[in-house]
């Protein structure tokens, strides 16, 4: 998987505010492409965030998603230095991770 | 999460077992991509078919899940959607665009440690209600907002 992901964690408070951004097609299914033929449906299916190995929230998603899909996500009781983790898997077995220390 | 599988993912992809393995008809794919991705409800061509796949047919009304969408987009493959659920002990949240070919956008489960807080952007064919079904203590409950589009994200 050659798509960069891009993340970033900051912390206000005890709360920890993850940004991520994940290089992805995410295909609908539903586009055509320059040859006329619809363009095969690829886009992430699965998202997961870890926070020290510890899984927070599981994210389910579809082809609804933009393109290079932005998430925010906000997670609790995190300390700076703590390690958050996020991965994705798509409908083609595609899979991707990317890690960051809390800011 | 299955641990186990996406281990079995990484290693098999470095070795090409995987391969052996779809030729052998050991493995079906769908089954071993997506085991945990809701294929009923994401495959929904109604709002209405979606929330009866997730259970939440019988969602209330609640002034406690907060959208923050813009009453007008500009450009449908790009609207940016914001939730925050304020409902206590919400586990997850679901993002239905109505109007949509498949209404069901996104899912989210929160585990202990995550706040009921998401930030995503969605394609929208047109304007549409956007409908946010949070689940919490085995109720489900819903709020709406619409969103008004004027180049829609679903085009060819």
């Amino acid at each position: 998987m050659a798509d960069p992901m891009k993340i970033r964690a900051t912390l206000k408070g005890d709360t920890a505010d993850v940004r991520v951004l994940m290089g992805h097609p995410m295909e609908t299914g539903q586009r055509k492409g320059p040859d006329g033929k619809l363009v095969p449906k690829h886009f992430i299916q699965e998202v997961t965030v870890r926070l020290n190995g510890k899984t927070v929230m599981e994210g389910q998603i579809s082809q609804a998603v933009s393109r290079n899909p932005v998430f925010s996500f906000r997670v609790k009781g995190a300390k700076a230095g703590d390690k958050i983790e996020v991965s994705w898997l798509d409908n083609k077995g595609g899979t991707n991770k990317t890690e960051t220390a809390i800011a | 999460m299955n641990e186990n599988r996406r281990q079995i993912l990484t290693r098999a992809g470095e070795t090409g077992v995987l391969a052996a393995a779809f030729a052998a008809g050991l493995l079906r794919p769908g089954e071993l991509l997506a085991a945990d991705w809701n294929k009923d409800a994401f495959g929904s061509k109604s709002a209405a078919d979606a929330l009866k796949s997730l259970g939440a047919s019988s969602a209330a009304d609640s002034k406690d899940i907060v959208i923050d969408a813009p009453q007008i987009a500009e450009n449908g493959a790009v609207v940016p959607i914001e939730i925050m659920s304020n409902v206590p002990n919400t586990r997850s949240i679901a993002v239905l665009i109505d109007k949509n070919p498949f209404p069901l956008a996104a899912k989210f489960d929160f585990l202990e440690g995550a706040v009921p807080f998401v930030k995503v952007n969605v394609k929208m064919g047109e304007s549409s209600n956007v409908r946010v079904v949070a689940e919490a203590g085995g109720k489900h409950y819903a709020a709406t907002k619409e969103v008004k589009v004027t180049i829609g994200g679903c085009g060819g």
